[in-house]
């Protein structure tokens, strides 16, 4: 599978890269790959996967770093999730939370139904988008050279940042993590809040 | 001034401490969203879109926060599928609907999806309540909300077209 931008970035080995210096940092990944990739370089309470829901994940990362200020927050999503959630980014950067970092893992395809082509392989420019909008930085990378430079401090960095990751249309091993909505809301708030707070405040 | 069902609904959701309210701005819900904008206690999120505030409600709750939307009835159909995540998840969620479409409306675009609220909402897993004059709204909210937080539901109150009033295009 062809893509417009070259890179030789394996979407495995950049999320496993990005989350080796993870630290406190809180994770919502959008459904498929970003699911897949997160869980893969290993799964944690801290991870929240979103197996549905398309175009929300940014939003539930929003949601999630006003009400965790001092803690950072991540959210991996795919160009076709970022895409159908576009008007997230003028939201998000309205209101400029300094602890978002948003890493889009781009491989211009539609990767979960059969590898259509993205509208992100076709010219449109998702981190141009999310720049326009006014996030003070976005950017693309496509190197390797690029990605160790943003990875390093990625997870602990303060400012509301864009990452477009350019990955190659791979197809990766089967990474399943748990799709019990209850388990990863409860799990989740039990790292977050403390035990017992998995249900009710 | 604000009217007196706004300024005890702000009472209400302050006391069960709402923290997060995202809205698409609406005329019956002016004077709720003022009060709040100005609130440094809530973050006050202006959405391009219903279902970011489906999805940003969802993150406040994982968060530790509560939270609330507002929005217009024509904003309804385009939360459904968001609604997934806090139906499956069995999060709470709580939103204040004006309605559109029901009560002396002028604007016939506003019809098909004022018809289809309550059953759209219903469909996907949502209580609906509803408050057809102020006197009921208070209460209405109220319990909505304690609904929505304690049982971790998806809760909709319905505010009547009734209550804004029928809206002048010829002014």
């Amino acid at each position: 599978m062809s893509l417009t931008t070259a890179t030789t970035l394996n979407r495995r080995k950049s999320v496993a890269q990005i989350l080796a210096n993870r630290g406190e940092a809180l994770l919502v990944a959008s459904l498929g790959n970003p699911t897949y990739d997160t869980s893969a370089a290993g799964d944690d309470p801290r991870n929240f996967y979103v197996w549905g829901a398309m175009g929300g994940t940014c939003m539930v990362g929003l949601g999630l770093a006003l009400a965790q200020p001092d803690r950072q927050v991540l959210a991996f999503v795919g160009d076709g999730e970022m895409l159908m959630g576009i008007g997230s980014f003028a939201t998000i950067a309205v209101k400029q939370p300094k602890n978002l970092k948003i890493i889009v893992i781009d491989n211009e395809h539609y990767g979960e139904t059969g590898m259509q082509p993205a509208h992100s392989g076709r010219g449109v420019d998702i981190a141009g988008i999310a720049s326009a909008c006014g996030f003070p930085t976005a950017y693309t990378v496509s190197t390797q050279a690029e990605l160790d430079k943003t990875a390093e401090s990625i997870c602990s960095r303060p400012g509301l940042e864009c990452v477009v990751v350019k990955v190659m249309a791979s197809v990766e091993p089967s990474s399943l993590p748990s799709r019990d909505g209850p388990y990863l809301r409860s799990r989740f708030r039990e790292a977050v809040l403390g035990q017992g707070k998995g249900g009710h405040n | 001034m604000s009217k007196e069902w706004v300024t005890d609904v702000y009472g209400t959701i302050k006391a069960i401490g709402v923290r997060q309210v995202a809205y698409v701005p609406d005329a019956g819900h002016t004077q709720l969203i003022k009060l709040c904008d100005a609130d440094p206690d809530i973050h006050s999120v202006s959405l391009t879109t219903e279902e970011e505030g489906v999805a940003m409600l969802g993150g406040a709750w994982l968060g530790g926060q509560k939270g609330m939307m507002l929005i217009q009835s024509s904003g309804v159909g385009n939360c459904i599928n968001m609604l997934a995540l806090i139906q499956e998840c069995r999060m709470p969620f709580l939103t204040l609907v004006t309605m559109r479409g029901e009560w002396g409306e002028f604007n016939p675009w506003q019809c098909p999806m004022g018809q289809s609220t309550q059953a759209a909402l219903e469909s996907a897993g949502v209580f609906v309540v509803r408050a057809d004059n102020e006197k009921e709204i208070p209460e209405t909210v109220r319990a909505a909300a304690l609904l929505a937080f304690n049982s971790n539901r998806a809760v909709a109150v319905l505010i009547s077209q009734k209550v804004l009033g029928i809206k002048d295009f010829n002014k």
